[in-house]
């Protein structure tokens, strides 16, 4: 959890990068990601049925299992990329079933053994934190929660109350990928986050362009790119790494830079 | 049955969170959990009303047909007692539900759930289905009411139940054929909850049984409980007594749940759910209960097939409605406390119960009670002549025809 906060101390926003687990050459492309200037990676766990996701997560999903991702595939994944990269904070985002289906416990463990700082559960809301959430922070991973913009100010603190490491704005009511909301609209939505909770909130949901990725960093304290990435993996397979460099670099210099020509 | 290790009743679930025990819950995303509570809210207030009450029964009433006929089937009991034990081959009784306007029990949720729809301001409706039959029976409120309708729908299920495809574009919806993942039922249920979650504003998902997120397992449960309500009174009236085994095909369990609740708090009342075995519980099946585990997906947590890790594994039955990886989760609840036994039934065997209904009663079951109906072969022998069996024709053959007489090798 450490490192979370050492990303999100940064003096200026950061680039928080989705791709997942077992879809092209994954450890190249998380190599990719660092060199390219990620300052958070969130590593996808792959599920036969990505309920919240847009087409581009939804077919690297099928692509990852098709060729026999396991959880322990995910684990082996993470723990490589803990010991080349100490620093850089890893997540594993995912559903709810290949986490628990061992046991929450065990999953908390394999996190911690693999040096995972945080999780982000896409369908256990914080009415089913009991299921993993206590099981986790117990294990000193991260509880990352999802705010939406129907989560409103009757709820909010309830979704405030086990989340750690960071807060995670979904910018628009939908699936990953797809559209993307108004920058006016999101900054509204972080004041409105960050008067109830320190969390460092970072903003995600249909980014794709450095230049999309830079607006929002001006108003956020981090921005999540996936589907673009993950694009990318799908069409350029075991030559992806490269690509992957390039895009991830522009969006970390849109990202890191956005502040100073806010100023 | 240890009824000492029993609840007080067993018609008091879900609790205030929507938990079956261990199962059930409101798994989903954020950005779909503000409407799940509207929607419980909503739905609290529409019970207690007079108004609601008096719209959906005038609706079951004078639209569905409802009551659906208690049937005594005089010559399949016959039958069966001609290969029974002597003194034994129970009476068989059917609720027909396939009398029901759209031809299955589908219909009676759909009225429930469109009436709220229509109370929350909703002006979209959307539905998953597999065969078609909740489908049709959501197209059909959706024209009654007058709001637009998407129904979406498994690239194969959609190949293979064109009839059904047919008549919900007549009755004005858009059907969408899901052509991720496997293309089947849980796939178009996926799309269904994409679709809601970019369009909570104006769109109300219609599901078609009794699972999914709290509150729908109970609400579905509570509008398909007058199946059961039904039963009982037809039974004590024209039996003067209360059933010995009741018997319902499970898919996701929204029949069988219709039938058995009003019955649960009835200790001599047995009931026998039954899944789809497929090609056997030791191939492809869709037995979840049988050959699952429990796990979360589609909003809750259930009994499921799936791997070591965690990930779905498709289901397979003949009946398109049976095709399903999971099922509701008071199913899940009732099997753990024992209250209600389950068992299976091959694709042959419930070929074998389609036929041989046909020949006895003139009845041409969907492939769906046709599973019951091979339950029922099986137990009825066994039990006393003057036992009760009272089993649900949850629907009508005539979508199945085709893949009936494809099964049967028969050209048409």
């Amino acid at each position: 959890m450490t490192r979370l906060a050492n990303a999100f101390g940064k003096p200026h926003p950061a680039l928080v990068c989705f791709v997942t687990a077992g879809d092209g050459p994954t450890d190249a492309v998380l190599d990719a990601l660092v060199e390219g200037g990620a300052d958070v990676i969130e590593l996808g766990m792959p599920f036969t049925d990505p309920m919240a996701d847009g087409p581009a997560i939804q077919l690297a999903n099928l692509r990852a299992l098709g060729k026999g991702t396991k959880t322990a595939d995910v684990f082996r994944i993470a723990t490589e990329f803990r010991a080349r990269h100490p620093e850089v904070p890893l997540v594993l985002m995912g559903y709810a079933n290949p986490m628990i289906h061992r046991g929450a416990d065990w999953f908390a463990d394999q996190c911690a053994k693999a040096g995972v700082d945080g999780v982000i559960c896409v369908d256990t809301p914080p009415e089913e934190d009991a299921e993993l959430g206590p099981f986790l922070r117990d294990a000193g991973i991260a509880t990352i929660r999802l705010a939406t913009p129907t989560t409103d100010a009757a709820r909010l603190p309830q979704v405030l109350e086990t989340a750690t490491g960071f807060l995670y704005y979904v910018s628009v009511a939908g699936i990953t990928g797809l559209q993307q909301a108004a920058t006016a609209s999101i900054e509204e939505a972080v004041s409105r986050l960050k008067a109830g909770t320190d969390l460092p909130v970072a903003v995600g949901f249909g980014v794709r362009t450095p230049e999309q990725a830079g607006a929002i960093a001006k108003v956020a304290d981090g921005v999540v790119v996936g589907s673009a990435l993950v694009e990318l993996v799908g069409q350029h397979g075991d030559d992806a790494p490269a690509k992957v460099r390039e895009l991830t670099a522009a969006l970390a210099n849109a990202v890191h830079s956005a502040k100073e020509t806010a100023a | 049955m240890n009824e000492t290790a029993h609840p007080n009743s067993f018609r008091n679930q879900p609790d205030d969170r929507g938990h079956f025990g261990q199962f059930g819950g409101r798994y989903v995303s954020e950005t779909l959990m503000p409407l799940i509570l509207d929607l419980e809210k909503e739905y609290v207030k529409a019970k207690s009303d007079p108004a609601f009450k008096e719209e959906f029964e005038d609706l079951l009433a004078n639209y569905v047909g409802r009551p659906s006929p208690l049937y005594y089937a005089e010559r399949l009991t016959e039958e069966l007692r001609k290969d029974a034990p002597e003194g034994m081959g129970a009476q068989v009784w059917f609720k027909r539900d396939e009398l029901n306007h759209t031809g299955a029990h589908k219909i009676n949720n759909c009225i429930g759930q469109i009436l709220l729809a229509v109370r929350m301001g909703k002006t979209r409706i959307i539905a998953e289905t597999g065969a078609g039959q909740h489908g049709v029976a959501t197209a059909t409120v959706a024209a009654r009411f007058g709001l637009p309708c998407v129904v979406y729908m498994g690239a194969k299920d959609v190949e293979r139940q064109q009839p059904n495809v047919f008549r919900m574009r007549l009755l004005g919806a858009e059907v969408k054929a899901v052509k991720a993942g496997a293309a089947t039922l849980k796939d178009a249920m996926n799309e269904a909850l994409r679709d809601w979650v970019a369009n909570v504003h104006d769109t109300f998902y219609i599901i078609g049984t009794a699972a999914g997120p709290h509150p729908y397992p109970e609400l579905v449960r509570d509008f398909q409980s007058v199946i059961g309500k039904e039963a009982r009174e037809q039974l004590l009236e024209r039996t003067g007594r209360l059933p010995d085994l009741l018997v319902a095909a499970i898919g996701g369990g929204s029949n069988a749940i219709g039938l058995f609740h009003p019955f649960l708090d009835d200790p001599s009342v047995k009931m026998l759910g039954v899944e789809a075995a497929g090609h056997g519980l030791d191939k492809d099946h869709a037995a979840s209960l049988a050959g699952g585990s429990p796990g979360v997906l589609h909003g809750n947590k259930t009994y499921l097939l799936q791997d070591e890790d965690g990930q779905i594994v498709e289901g397979h039955s003949i009946s398109a409605g049976l095709d399903y990886p999971g099922i509701g989760p008071e199913h899940s609840w009732l099997k753990e406390t024992g209250r209600v036994d389950y068992t299976s039934a091959t694709d042959k065997e419930a070929l074998d119960a389609f036929q041989l209904l046909c020949r006895t009663e003139g009845i041409i079951p969907a492939l769906e009670p046709s599973h019951a109906i091979a339950a029922v072969v099986k137990v009825a022998r066994e039990m006393p002549r003057d036992a009760i069996i009272c089993a649900n024709l949850c629907g009508r053959g005539d979508k199945d025809i085709f893949t009936v007489a494809d099964a049967l090798g028969v050209e048409l």
